[in-house]
């Protein structure tokens, strides 16, 4: 099933969040990934969701999130149209200077950053499309991941659209 | 103003035009019952069980057509209330629930008496609040009322922690409601009003559906007017029973799993339906998948989650059933449409007299006695059912002749409901009889409130359709789990009528139709409270039925 990006205005007071993610549970529908954070605008925040399903499905995620009263505004983004980003920290395991250098290096090549070294493990730092961070991840597994934190996707139209609340 | 919150909260209801509390006191509300000990101008019903004052708001809320107001304390009584706001949430009806808290300084802490009662009503109400500065109260409750009862209406909790009744601050109650979240959109887009009418215009076999939307957004005479100038038969779903009065000659009555047979053959035959104000509930479609496959259906509601979420549609209009309606007639009045009596119709009325009602007589049923009470009642009466069979025999053979006089729990289906609705009905209509019709089992969840009915002066008839089970489970067993009746014998406990004496009410028990009649005469004139006992025979089953996951068309007549 396909996935879909929304990005939706929420009131930025206590509790928004657990209406959204109950509204999810309640009616069944999957959440691949949710982030929050605080928008252009003092009192909103944004919300970032990724879902899988249908059409219709996708239909009934907007409505119903529409449908609560302290969601401001939801729009569907096109992923064509669309900058989409998640951030990865990935501890990794390195016992030896070859592994060091081989991190770095594709590090490098996925323009991520080393942000920790100790003795047997480093720190990357990477962002891109959810793909580029599941790539990297996988390259890495062979040497041994000990910890990866991602943030889940924030996504933004191009250009002159955007997700605006009128007045 | 100075004043404390419990006193904000009193005055704040009271601009709002509340005139009854259904609630009952508790320590973690006691200030705001402290202010209603003086209040003149609030009536304050003291219940016997939390539930049944949110059923008895629910209730007061569906005959006014305005908001009901329930109250409760912290931890259990919030608790309680919560079958109660999801039987409102389920039928979209705007009961205003109050509750109190344990201190702010104590939430989180396990405190006595303490629930998450807004964690736990998030998904059952419109929305709620909890009260975390004095100043706030009346913002909040104009909020909460406007929440409840704008566009598809609903339940809303404020939750009222008890130093936030106890704090005493500067109030002012000139604020002005503006919720950048919740608009709904009222008007229909005039396009969408003109491809309905296109469709209706070219439609041989129009029908119309009708639901619970029409009450809430009063559209009764437009809907009348609307069928009158298509010549269209009308079926409604079971929350929109008498939106339409049932004698009337296009009214063919509920579509559903006990449905009469002329409105589920009916709707099954249509091209065009139009629906308005439903939601396509299961248990009014039958198997969804072959629920008017052949039908171009237009959808009116004012909820666009509403549409498509279980019935694809050919054409949506979202707007408030009242000026949507009258849109369309506008519409076809422009064009010059009067339709005279069509092929169609004469169909539909051949197959209503097909099916009509036979007078009650003989034996004393069920489905005889709902006649009967029919028969007695005044046209202005109201009738709340329990849930059950007695429900559905209420549904197949209670003629509504009235707006807002038939009320019962549809979506959520909620046992006890009928007792305290009809105790809430006759608050708000003080002036006509209200009936509940029950059944054994339904009455027995709720009855503890008859002391209610006795001491607050509230005097209803119950009627008690007994089978000495829980009958339409009793109902299923017989049909498809091979009369195997796991449970559901009650064994013929209790007495009802020595029940009702005990609590100061009356009690009858009947033996026979005739005698039904004749007690039910009585009662219409009694002003105490009567329980007739009904005893109806163990086997009777609600004729017809759509077996679940089946369609429409396929009904046990």
């Amino acid at each position: 099933m396909a996935e879909h990006i929304l990005a939706a205005l929420v009131e930025h007071k206590p509790g928004v969040l657990y209406r959204v993610s109950n509204m999810f549970r309640r009616r069944n529908f999957n959440i691949e990934s949710i982030t929050v954070g605080v928008s252009e605008v003092k009192d909103l925040a944004r919300m970032t969701i990724t879902v899988r399903g249908d059409e219709l499905t996708v239909e009934q995620v907007i409505k119903q999130l529409q449908k609560l009263v302290d969601v401001i505004k939801v729009s569907r983004l096109n992923p064509d149209r669309s900058v989409v980003r998640e951030l990865a920290l990935i501890k990794i395991h390195t016992s030896d200077s070859k592994a060091k250098g081989d991190v770095v290096n594709y590090a490098n090549i996925f323009r991520g950053r080393i942000v920790d070294v100790s003795r047997d493990s480093m720190i990357v730092e990477i962002t891109g499309s959810p793909d580029k961070i599941d790539a990297f991840v996988e390259l890495m597994r062979s040497y041994g991941i000990k910890e990866l934190a991602r943030t889940g996707v924030v996504a933004m139209s191009r250009g002159l659209k955007s997700l605006k609340v009128e007045e | 103003m100075k004043m404390s919150g419990s006193q904000a909260i009193v005055e704040a209801l009271k601009r709002e035009g509340v005139k009854t509390i259904f609630g009952i006191p508790g320590g973690a509300i006691m200030p705001v019952y402290d202010v209603l000990y003086d209040e003149k101008e609030i009536r304050h019903i003291l219940m016997r069980h939390e539930q049944c004052a949110a059923h008895a708001a629910d209730a007061y809320a569906r005959v006014t057509g305005g908001p009901g107001v329930c109250m409760a304390t912290s931890g259990p009584g919030a608790t309680n209330l919560v079958t109660g706001i999801a039987t409102a949430y389920m039928d979209s009806s705007p009961v205003i629930a109050i509750t109190g808290q344990v201190p702010t300084s104590l939430i989180g802490k396990d405190a006595f008496q303490e629930t998450d009662i807004i964690g736990i009503t998030t998904p059952i109400t419109k929305y709620n609040y909890q009260v975390r500065s004095v100043r706030d109260i009346p913002r909040i409750v104009k909020e909460a009322f406007y929440i409840a009862t704008a566009g598809r209406p609903g339940p809303v909790l404020i939750d009222l922690p008890k130093d936030m009744q106890t704090g005493v601050d500067d109030i002012d109650f000139d604020v002005d409601v503006e919720i950048r979240g919740y608009r709904p959109n009222l008007d229909p887009h005039p396009l969408q009003v003109k491809r309905a009418v296109d469709l209706l215009v070219e439609a041989e076999r129009p029908i119309i559906l009708a639901g619970g939307g029409i009450h809430w957004s009063n559209a009764y005479g437009e809907l009348l007017r609307l069928a009158e100038l298509l010549m269209a038969p009308v079926v409604t779903t079971f929350m929109g029973k008498g939106v339409i009065p049932e004698n009337h000659p296009l009214c063919l009555g509920c579509i559903g799993m006990h449905g009469r047979v002329e409105a589920n053959k009916s709707i099954m035959m249509a091209d065009v339906v139009l629906a308005v104000g439903v939601r396509f509930s299961d248990r009014s479609t039958g198997k969804v998948d072959e629920f008017c496959t052949e039908a171009k259906i237009i959808h009116i509601d004012i909820d666009p989650s509403e549409i498509r979420k279980n019935v694809s549609v050919h054409l949506p209009i979202v707007a408030d059933a009242k000026r949507a309606l009258n849109a369309i007639i506008d519409e076809l009045t422009r064009r010059g449409l009067k339709r005279e009596k069509s092929e169609w119709l004469k169909r539909v009325e051949t197959l209503k007299k097909e099916y009509a009602d036979t007078e009650p007589k003989g034996e004393l049923t069920g489905a005889n006695a709902v006649k009967v009470l029919r028969k007695v009642l005044p046209e202005n009466a109201i009738v709340a059912t329990e849930v059950g069979q007695n429900q559905m025999w209420a549904s197949l053979h209670f003629k509504v002749l009235k707006p807002r006089t038939f009320i019962s729990s549809g979506g959520l289906g909620t046992m006890g409901f009928g007792f305290p609705a009809s105790l809430g009905a006759k608050a708000a209509r003080p002036d006509v009889p209200v009936v509940d019709i029950a059944g054994d089992g339904s009455f027995l969840m709720t009855e503890q409130d008859l002391a209610t009915s006795v001491t607050e002066d509230l005097p209803v008839i119950v009627m008690v359709l007994n089978n000495s089970s829980l009958g339409m489970v009793a109902q299923w067993q017989r049909l498809f789990f091979g009369r195997r009746y796991s449970h559901t014998d009650l064994k013929g406990i209790p007495d009802f009528a020595r029940l009702a004496e005990a609590f100061g009410a009356r009690g009858v028990r009947v033996h026979s139709l005739n005698e039904l009649e004749q007690v039910l005469k009585e009662a219409v004139r009694a002003d105490v409270t009567v329980v007739i006992d009904v005893p109806i025979p163990r086997e009777e089953n609600v004729l017809p039925f759509v077996p679940p996951g089946k369609s429409l068309r396929e009904m046990i007549i």
